[in-house]
């Protein structure tokens, strides 16, 4: 495994986000480095899809900065923060259910990254037997977690050098939460960059290096995931 | 033998033509969401652009062919422009919004063809080469129309093939499932949606062109061709390419054979079908239902809050004014002023659907004419005192309202408002073509008022007693329990359903609600012009409500009163000069470009504070 150097990937700071009138988030700050695993606790209803949804663009902030590789993306729309490298998996997952799982894919195709091993089919099959046999088969009929897979695989054909993955297990059968498990260690291995939300504590000491806790819409904890004591994640966390 | 089947391919030739208007309609649709009403424009433009061409050129088949493409070209160049320098910049605003932008198009496209192309019909140029016909067991065909069904099977098999083994086919059709997810994965959706423009233009001008021979062009081409292609996207399914050919096919052929049968039938009977297939499939017959989940968060409806004190001062100065007017102001400006009361009544309906109920409707003539109607049948036959006529009217028009109300509700969203404009087209051709009843296109003349209020300055008091009663009942609903629940109905159908209210019924009971007030006022209307005609039920006239709520904003109570005042007031201004759709059409785009949530919006906002209502947006 590589261990993280010190380059620094995502630097969010002083983050503000509204919802129409509701203010969500409040003055939010975190910071991900190159080739790191780092979890976002929280309850439900905390803010961590609003988080990634802000950094990405689909939500542009009210106040704060949001850098990517040292370039401002603060107020860049989607597609453009997409091209830069930063892949995101929604939580409700978002597969086009009316292509096959080939387009899927393809949908999500961007051009290769210097310094990385570029995406194809055949690697992504490789990763995901079971998206394999079926791939001419039209997204709408998968399993849950089937369809986890193929959003990933999806945003993996944009070559990022990060991701965003909002709640990946939620949902999904034991075994296929520790193939998933498998497959973030992996793509750590290839040296993308991983931001995770989670309410899945275990999963997340098995994978992650480091953690922060989200609390009303602002960051009330930060540490490697061995600091993090099980009393610390219950004040926050447990419903 | 061979009549049938020369029937039947002649169907299938009309269904061709169909089919490429629809074919790009549908797919405008299916990625942007946009109901695009200027697309009949476009047909004309393609049909004028190449009529050009052709009888400018050598009559030759190279020549004839090269013109119609070129016109399909420079009518995808016209809907590049729009795309790009008009509704890219109201994606975000509401989609109603964009509706008043495309109409703003539809007057100005008019305006520019007359100016450039002339007001006479043209006949069409015949092809070179294929204007005879040949024999089909017995049966003469014409040769052109074999190549018409050829050229739309061509291209059904095209855009199969590009929606399916390109990467931007594939593209399109996420888009049409999730815009927001497409933009994440890193593609432009600018770009694509101006592609996707680009076609659907050049589909609908190339459809223009290529109708030549068999229909030359004219300037009502435009409407006559939005409203059977909007019939053949929705029962199709809208986004659905094969559904698109199937409907123009079942609705061609029905016609063409239905007027073997009932040679008066054929408009109605393609507004029928579509109203026996919504309500069989309510999505149309390859359509999915319109998601609701992945939409993008829109702004939530402002509350509607019963006006505060100062307002209410407002409203009595107000009041004061109309009714010390008649000292001053002289005929022209009192008859002015009773159209203005008189359209309030009915924009102020179809907002009372609209607004508070959730449902669009683009056709709120058939209630508006069906008033006039009634009112003038029952003078004409039954010599009925005007004060029963306008007590009958909106009754009239509050059973059409049942009637129509019940296939509507049980459909939403964009089908909802196309059903609405079917069942107002059915209206207007049984107006239209049962001449022997209702005059036809001559119309029904010498309605007058009861002698008492044969008076302009008592007509007028009458009118304003009426109308602004209508309009403060109208309002005043939107505040009792019923209001409240049609409110909840709109905001959050599930979970109305789930604590257990009818859904359905309390929109059937809008629906005839807002059906009885339109025909009051169009039981007015008859009497203050003194005669009917069937455009008073055209879709143009429902295109003028819409417009008339959606300049006022729909955001806000008053606001179609505003917006019937400004625009009858615009219209009465410019309608005298030679361009004035021109004018008004641009004046509209501005409008909306500037002030996206319509007049009364825009003040609400300024100095909404003022009157202590809560500022929007
Ligand atoms: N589209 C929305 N409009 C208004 N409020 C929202 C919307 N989405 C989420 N919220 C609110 O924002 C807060 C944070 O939500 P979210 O970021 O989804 O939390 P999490 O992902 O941590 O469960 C919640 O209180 C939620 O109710
Ligand atoms: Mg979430």
């Amino acid at each position: 495994m590589t261990e993280p150097n010190h380059e620094t990937m995502l630097e969010v700071s002083g983050l503000t986000a509204f919802y129409g009138k509701a203010q969500i988030l409040f003055d939010l700050s975190l910071t991900i480095r190159r080739g790191e695993i780092v979890v976002l606790l929280g309850r439900n209803g905390a803010g961590k899809t609003t988080t990634f949804k802000s950094i990405i663009g689909l939500l542009p902030p009210a106040d704060g900065e949001i850098r990517f590789k040292g370039r401002d993306i603060t107020h860049l729309p989607p597609h453009k923060t997409c091209n830069l490298g930063l892949g995101y998996v929604p939580e409700d997952r978002r597969i086009f259910t009316q292509l096959t799982i080939l387009e899927n894919l393809e949908v999500g195709r961007q051009p290769p990254r210097e310094g990385f091993v570029p995406w194809t089919f055949e690697r992504l099959f490789d990763l995901f037997p079971n998206l394999a046999e079926r791939r001419n088969q039209d997204a709408g009929t998968l399993s849950g977690g089937e369809q986890q897979m193929l959003t990933i695989a999806r945003t993996l054909m944009g070559n990022p050098e990060m991701i965003i993955l909002d709640e990946p297990s939620e949902g999904l059968a034991p075994v296929i939460v520790q193939q998933l498990a498998d497959t973030i260690r992996r793509l750590k291995q290839e040296g993308v960059s991983i931001f995770l939300a989670e309410q899945n504590l275990n999963f997340s000491r098995f994978i992650c290096d480091r953690a922060y806790i989200i609390h009303q819409g602002s960051v009330c904890h930060e540490s490697a995931i061995e600091e993090l004591s099980d009393k610390e994640y219950e004040r926050y966390c447990s419903i | 033998m061979g009549f049938y089947l020369v029937q039947f391919l002649t169907g299938w030739a009309d269904a061709s033509g169909l089919f490429m208007v629809a074919c790009g309609l549908t797919l405008i649709f299916g990625v942007s969401r946009i109901v695009n009403f200027a697309h009949g424009s476009f047909y004309m433009v393609g049909a004028y652009v190449a009529y050009t061409l052709i009888t400018h050129l050598p009559a030759t088949g190279m020549s004839f062919w090269g013109s119609i493409l070129v016109a399909a070209l420079v009518v995808g160049a016209i809907g590049i422009v729009v795309e790009v320098l008009l509704l890219r910049r109201l994606y975000h605003a509401p989609e109603l919004f964009l509706l008043m932008g495309t109409f703003g198009i539809i007057l100005i496209i008019q305006d520019l063809s007359r100016w450039l192309f002339g007001a006479e019909d043209l006949l069409g140029p015949q092809c070179p080469g294929l204007s005879g016909s040949i024999s089909i067991l017995g049966s003469l065909m014409p040769q052109y129309d074999l190549v018409l069904i050829a050229v739309a099977l061509l291209i059904l098999g095209l855009i199969w093939l590009l929606l399916n083994r390109t990467r931007w086919g594939i593209l399109v059709r996420a888009a049409t499932e999730d815009r927001e997810m497409l933009a994440a994965l890193g593609v432009n959706q600018s770009r694509l949606f101006t592609g996707v423009f680009f076609l659907g233009s050049f589909l609908t001008g190339l459809g223009g062109a290529l109708q030549l021979p068999k229909g030359g062009a004219d300037l009502l081409m435009d409407l006559n061709v939005i409203a059977a292609a909007f019939v053949v996207v929705v029962v199709g399914g809208m986004g659905s390419i094969q559904g698109a050919y199937l409907a123009a096919l079942i609705i061609a052929e029905l016609s063409s054979f239905g007027i073997l049968v009932l040679p008066q039938s054929t408009l109605v009977m393609m507004f029928l079908v579509m109203a026996v297939v919504l309500v069989i499939r309510p999505y149309g017959l390859f359509g999915k239902p319109e998601s609701m989940v992945h939409e993008a968060a829109g702004e939530p409806s402002a509350t509607l809050r019963p006006a505060p004190a100062r307002l209410k001062m407002l409203g009595l100065a107000l009041l004061a004014v109309i009714a010390l007017l008649p000292l001053v102001a002289g005929e022209f400006q009192l008859v002015l002023l009773t159209e203005i009361a008189i359209l309030s009544l009915a924009s102020m309906s179809l907002y009372f659907m609209m607004g508070p109920g959730g449902m669009v409707s683009f056709g709120h003539a058939a209630f508006f004419g069906g008033g006039a109607y009634a009112a003038a049948l029952l003078v004409h036959y039954l010599q009925t005192p005007m004060e029963l006529a306008l007590g009958l009217a909106p009754l009239a028009t509050g059973l059409l309202a049942l009637i129509i109300g019940w296939f509507c509700v049980r459909l939403t969203g964009v089908y909802l408002a196309m059903l609405t404009l079917a069942f107002a087209q059915i209206c207007w051709s049984i107006v239209f073509q049962w001449g022997s009843f209702t005059g036809g296109d001559d119309g029904i003349l010498s309605i007058w008022p009861s002698a008492w209020a044969d008076d302009k300055i008592v007509f007028y008091y009458l009118t304003m007693v009426i109308c602004i009663g209508g309009v403060l009942a109208l309002r005043a609903m939107v505040f009792t329990p019923f209001g409240y629940t049609m409110r909840a109905c709109r905001d959050s159908p599930l979970r109305v359903d789930a604590i257990g209210i009818d859904l359905r019924r309390h929109q059937w009971l809008t629906f005839v609600l807002a059906g009885a007030f339109a025909g009051l006022a169009g039981g007015l209307y008859v009497f203050s012009k003194g005669s009917v005609f069937p455009d008073e039920m055209a879709i143009s006239r429902s295109f003028d409500f819409l417009l008339m709520v959606l300049l006022g904003g729909v955001e806000t109570l008053f606001g179609p009163v505003a917006g019937s005042a400004a625009f009858t007031w615009l219209h009465d201004q410019i309608s005298r000069l030679a361009f004035w759709q021109l004018i008004l059409g641009s004046i509209f785009i501005v409008l909306v470009v500037a002030f996206p949530q319509g007049i009364a919006g825009f003040f609400n906002n300024r100095f909404g504070r003022y009157f202590g209502a809560e500022p929007q947006g």
